[in-house]
C-alpha cells in the first residue's frame, strides 16, 4: 500500500533524465528527424520515380509513329509485256511502280513533277516488289494491288509530324479561271482573297500587288476539283481581286465556281523551308482522298538492316549481330569465369599470390571498357588477325570485360554455401572435385546465373570496346555467322541518332525501347532464378 | 550437365579463336570521315541492292583516323577506301606509299558549313570579322589584344541584335570544327591579334559563349529549336534536312543554299574526298563498281540522291574530270 503511494507520489515529480521536459523535447526532436528522414526518402524516391516515367514517356511517345509506316496501294502492272518471266534479275522495278503511280496523277507531266512523284514512293520499293515476286511468282501476268511504302518525307507529312499543316478556309467571293493548265489567271468578284495574302505574308510590290512566291505561306485554291496554287493576288477595280497561279490539279468543269464552292487551302510554312513541296501535299492529299494510302504495322522496322533511307531502316541486322556477340560472349566469359571462381575459392591455396590475383580481378571489373577496345585492336586484330567488325571478336572484348564480374559474383555464391555441406560430403568418401561439382556448385548455381546474366546486360550496353575494333559501322546485310561484319543495338541507336534525316529520331526512340526490353527481360530472369531456386540456410 | 557445358564452351572458344580469316574477304570496307560517311554509306547500300556484290562496310572514324588506316599497308585487313571531308596531307601521302598503298583521289562535292537559328529568331547578315570578334578567345579592342570582352551581338556591330551571343557548335576533335576555324576564324584574323601570337588566331573563347554541344549534329539542332536566342554550327546537310525548323543566316551577304555553296559563293565550305586503294582494285570485288556508282550523274550528279542527302555537287566540269580520273584510277604521286 505504502509502495503504491510512493510510486503515484513519483509520478508528479521527475524521477529520471528520461521522463523531464528536456527528455520530452529530445524525444520529440528525434521523432521529427526520423519523419524528416522518412519524407525525404519518399521524395527521393518519388524524383527519381518522376525522371524515370519522364524519360519513358519521351521514349515511348516519340518512338510510337515508328510502329506504323504508311503505303500506297497501286495497280502494278506485272503482265508478261512490263515483267519478262524469263528475266527476273533485269526488269526494272523501280520504272514498274513508277509508271503505276504516274497513272495515279495524271498532273504531273513535267520533267520536273515526274522527279517529284517519283520521290514520294521510297527508293526501295523496288528492290521490295523484286522480292516479293521472288517469293510469290503467281503474282505475275496480271495487274495486282500492290502496296509500296512511301518516301521518309511523304511518311512524315502522313503521319503529321512535319511542320507542314494545312488549313481549309471557305472562300466568299464568286471565282473564274482563265485556263485549265499551266499559268492561269484568275478573278474573284470580292477582296477576302486579298486578307488571306495578307496573312500569309506576302511582299507587297506596287500597286498593291501581293507576291506570294518567296517566304509567304502558300495558298492553294481548291476549285472545282482542280487546285491551283496563288502566285500573285492584286486587288482590282470594283472592289474584287484577280490572282494570277499555277494548276496543280486541273479542274474538271468549267472552272468556275459559285460564292462559297471554292475553298483555299493554307499551308503555314512557306515552301522553301519544308521538305515537302505543295505539290506533294497535293497529291498525297489526292492518293489518300481515293483511300490508296493506308497505314501498317512497321514490319520493315524488325525484319530489316540498316539502311539510310529511314523508311527501309530496320533492326534485326543489329539484334543479330548483339545475338551472335553475346553468344561468343557467354561461350567465353561463363565457364572461364566459373571456373577460376571454383578454383580460387576452392582448391587455391591461401597465400600472397593468390591475394594478389584477387586484387587484380577486382580492379578488371573497374577498368574502363574502352580499355578492353584497345586490347581487343592490339590483340585480336593487329596480332592474331582476326577479321574487322566481326562478332566473334567483340563477343571476345566483351567477354573479357564481363569476366571479372562473374568471377566475383561465383566467389560470393560458391562462399554462401554453407562448410556443412563440403563436410558431410567430404565425410562420406566423395573427393574433392566430387564435392565441388555434385554439391556445391549446384547450389551455388542461381547465385552464378544471376551474376552472369546481369554481367551480360552490362555487356549488352557498351559500345565503347566495340569502337576500336570496328564494330560501329553501317552494315546493311544481316549478318549469318560469327566471322561476318555485323554491328549491335546501341551503336546501331547511337548512328541512328546522328543521322541527318528527321526520320530516324522515331526509330532511335524505337530502338530504345528494344534494347530496353531486352535488358528488362534479362534482368527478370534473373530474378525469377533467385527467387526459384536460391536456397538460404 | 556441368561437364558438357564447359565441353561445348571450350569447343566454341576454340572454334572462335582458330576461326582464321582463311576466306578471301568479298565485302569492301570503308573508313574515315564522319562528314562523309552520311553520303558513302548511301552509295554501299545501292551497290547493295544491286544483288551483285555485298554490301561495303562503312565505318566512321574520322579523316585521319581513317587515313591511318587505310595507309597502314596493303592487304585483306586493311580498308580498300577512305572518306575524307580534307585532302590527304603530304605526311601522310609519304606513310602511304611507304606502306605500298597508293591512293587514288575522288573529289565528290562540297559541304558547307553554316550559322543557323530556329525560325522563331532573329535573321542576321554576319560578316566574317563579326563571326571572329563574337567568337574569338582573344580580340583587338582599341589596338589592344584583349580577352574577348564582348557579351551580346550588338557588342560586336551596331546593326546587330541585342542578344547575349550563344553560339553552339562542335567540340576541337570534329573535323567541321577544324573546318570552320579555318575558313573563319583563322581567315578574318585581326592583325593585331596576327601580330601578337599568330598561334591566337583559330583560339575559340572558352567563357560560356561558345558552347561545345558534342559530335552528334542532331543535338545542337534540337537545342536550337528550344532556345531561339541560341546559333548553332553545323554541316549544310542538317540545315537542309531540318529545314522547316531552321533557318540558314548569311555569311558576308551569301545565303547559305545549296546554289550559293555549288557554286562557290558561299566562302565557308570545303571539299569532300574518298581515297580508293588501287592495290585493292581487282582483288577485293566491286571496288570499280563502288567508284562508278560513285561518281554517277544518278548519284552524285545535281539531281542525284546524294544531293538529296545535302552532298554539294561539284560543277559540271570538275565533277566530268573527276569521274574520268577516277574510272582510270590515277594513283597518287605515281
Amino acid at each position: 500500500m505504502t509502495d503504491t503511494t510512493s510510486t503515484m507520489g513519483a509520478v508528479v515529480r521527475p524521477r529520471s533524465i528520461h521522463a523531464d521536459d528536456a527528455a520530452k523535447a529530445r524525444l520529440k526532436k528525434r521523432y521529427a528527424a526520423e519523419q524528416r528522414f522518412k519524407w525525404l526518402g519518399a521524395i527521393a524516391i518519388a524524383i527519381s520515380a518522376l525522371f524515370l516515367v519522364l524519360l519513358l514517356s519521351t521514349i515511348v511517345t516519340q518512338a510510337l509513329p515508328a510502329l506504323r509506316m504508311n503505303y500506297i496501294t497501286l495497280p502494278v502492272d506485272l503482265s508478261s509485256a512490263k515483267v519478262d518471266p524469263g528475266a527476273l534479275d533485269s526488269v526494272n522495278y523501280d520504272a514498274v511502280i513508277q509508271e503505276a503511280l504516274a497513272a495515279k496523277i495524271p498532273d504531273a507531266s513535267s520533267r520536273q513533277d515526274r522527279r517529284l512523284v517519283r520521290g514520294m514512293i521510297s527508293t526501295g520499293a523496288g528492290l521490295q516488289l523484286r522480292q516479293d515476286i521472288a517469293k510469290d511468282p503467281s503474282m505475275l501476268g496480271k495487274t495486282v494491288d500492290y502496296a509500296v511504302p512511301v518516301d521518309d518525307f511523304a511518311d512524315l507529312y502522313l503521319k503529321g509530324l512535319l511542320a507542314a499543316k494545312g488549313s481549309i478556309a471557305p472562300l466568299q467571293s464568286t471565282v473564274t479561271v482563265s485556263a485549265d493548265s499551266g499559268d492561269v489567271d484568275l478573278g474573284f468578284d470580292k477582296g477576302d482573297i486579298l486578307t488571306f495574302a495578307h496573312a500569309a505574308g506576302a511582299t507587297e510590290g506596287e500597286n498593291g500587288v501581293l507576291n506570294l512566291t518567296s517566304g509567304a505561306a502558300s495558298l492553294l485554291l481548291e476549285i472545282d476539283g482542280g487546285i491551283i496554287k496563288l502566285t500573285q493576288v492584286s486587288p482590282a477595280a470594283n472592289g474584287g481581286s484577280t490572282a494570277k497561279g499555277t494548276v496543280i490539279v486541273r479542274p474538271q468543269g468549267t472552272a468556275q465556281a459559285a460564292s462559297g464552292a471554292a475553298k483555299l487551302r493554307v499551308i503555314d510554312a512557306p515552301e522553301s523551308s519544308r521538305k515537302i513541296s505543295d505539290k506533294e501535299i497535293v497529291w498525297l492529299e489526292g492518293l489518300k482522298g481515293q483511300n490508296l494510302v493506308e497505314s501498317r504495322f512497321n514490319t520493315i522496322f524488325f525484319t530489316g538492316g540498316a539502311s539510310r533511307e529511314p523508311e527501309l531502316a530496320g533492326v534485326w541486322g543489329a539484334v543479330v549481330g548483339s545475338f551472335l556477340t553475346m553468344v561468343v560472349t557467354l561461350a567465353i566469359a561463363f565457364p572461364i569465369g566459373v571456373a577460376a571462381a571454383i578454383y580460387l575459392e576452392e582448391f587455391a591455396p591461401k597465400n600472397r599470390w593468390t591475394n594478389l590475383i584477387e586484387v587484380n580481378i577486382n580492379n578488371l571489373a573497374a577498368v574502363p571498357s574502352i580499355v578492353f577496345g584497345l586490347l581487343g585492336l592490339a590483340v585480336f586484330l593487329n596480332f592474331f588477325g582476326l577479321p574487322r567488325s566481326a562478332p566473334v571478336v567483340g563477343g571476345m572484348v566483351l567477354a573479357l570485360m564481363t569476366m571479372p564480374i562473374i568471377i566475383i559474383a561465383s566467389r560470393a555464391s560458391i562462399r554462401a554455401v554453407p562448410p556443412s555441406i563440403r563436410e558431410a560430403a567430404l565425410g562420406i568418401g566423395a573427393s574433392k572435385v566430387q564435392t565441388v561439382f555434385h554439391h556445391v556448385l549446384p547450389l551455388a548455381m542461381p547465385g552464378i546465373m544471376t551474376g552472369t546474366i546481369l554481367g551480360m546486360a552490362h555487356a549488352l550496353g557498351e559500345t565503347a570496346p566495340l569502337l576500336m575494333i570496328g564494330m560501329v559501322a553501317f552494315i546493311v546485310d544481316i549478318p549469318g555467322g560469327f566471322t561476318d561484319p555485323a554491328t549491335i543495338l546501341p551503336v546501331q541507336i547511337f548512328m541512328w541518332a546522328d543521322f541527318p534525316e528527321p526520320g530516324f529520331q522515331q526509330k532511335t526512340s524505337a530502338a530504345i525501347l528494344i534494347l530496353l526490353a531486352f535488358l528488362i527481360i534479362m534482368n527478370a530472369i534473373a530474378v525469377i532464378l533467385r527467387k526459384r531456386f536460391e536456397r538460404r540456410w | 550437365m556441368n561437364k558438357l557445358l564447359l565441353t561445348a564452351s571450350a569447343a566454341a572458344f576454340a572454334l572462335a579463336a582458330s576461326a582464321g580469316y582463311a576466306a578471301a574477304r568479298d565485302q569492301i570496307q570503308i573508313v574515315g570521315s564522319s562528314t562523309v560517311f552520311p553520303f558513302t554509306t548511301a552509295v554501299a547500300e545501292k551497290l547493295g541492292q544491286g544483288g551483285k556484290f555485298k554490301t561495303p562496310v562503312v565505318e566512321s572514324t574520322g579523316t585521319g583516323g581513317g587515313i591511318k588506316l587505310f595507309c597502314s599497308g596493303v592487304g585483306e585487313s586493311t580498308p580498300d577506301f577512305t572518306n575524307a571531308s580534307r585532302a590527304i596531307k603530304e605526311s601522310e601521302l609519304e606513310t602511304c606509299k611507304a606502306n605500298g598503298a597508293t591512293p587514288v583521289e575522288i573529289k565528290v562535292g562540297f559541304d558547307g558549313i553554316v550559322l543557323a537559328n530556329s525560325k522563331a529568331g532573329t535573321v542576321v547578315d554576319l560578316t566574317k570579322e563579326q563571326i571572329f570578334k563574337a567568337l574569338a578567345k582573344n580580340v583587338a579592342v582599341d589596338g589592344k589584344v584583349v580577352p574577348n570582352p564582348y557579351v551580346n551581338w550588338s557588342d560586336v556591330d551596331a546593326s546587330l541584335p541585342a542578344t547575349k551571343i550563344e553560339v553552339l557548335g562542335p567540340p576541337p576533335t570534329s573535323g567541321t570544327r577544324d573546318a570552320f576555324v579555318e575558313l573563319v576564324m583563322v581567315e578574318a584574323c585581326q592583325d593585331e591579334v596576327k601580330a601578337a601570337n599568330e598561334k591566337a588566331c583559330p583560339e575559340i573563347r572558352e567563357d560560356g559563349a561558345f558552347i561545345e554541344a558534342g559530335e552528334n549534329d542532331n543535338l545542337i539542332v534540337q537545342k536550337l529549336e528550344a532556345n531561339a536566342n541560341a546559333f548553332g554550327i553545323f554541316g549544310f546537310s542538317f540545315l537542309d534536312q531540318n529545314a522547316d525548323k531552321l533557318q540558314g543566316h548569311k555569311v558576308d551577304g551569301v545565303e547559305p543554299t545549296f546554289e550559293n555553296i555549288a557554286s562557290g559563293d558561299y566562302k565557308v565550305s570545303r571539299s569532300l574526298f574518298i581515297y580508293a586503294k588501287k592495290e585493292h582494285v581487282g582483288v577485293i570485288p566491286g571496288m570499280e563498281e563502288f567508284i562508278a556508282e560513285y561518281t554517277s550523274d544518278a548519284a552524285w550528279g545535281p539531281d542525284g540522291y546524294l544531293a538529296d542527302k545535302g552532298l554539294i555537287p561539284l560543277p559540271d566540269a570538275e565533277r566530268a574530270k573527276s569521274a574520268e580520273d577516277a574510272k582510270a584510277l590515277k594513283g597518287m604521286g605515281s
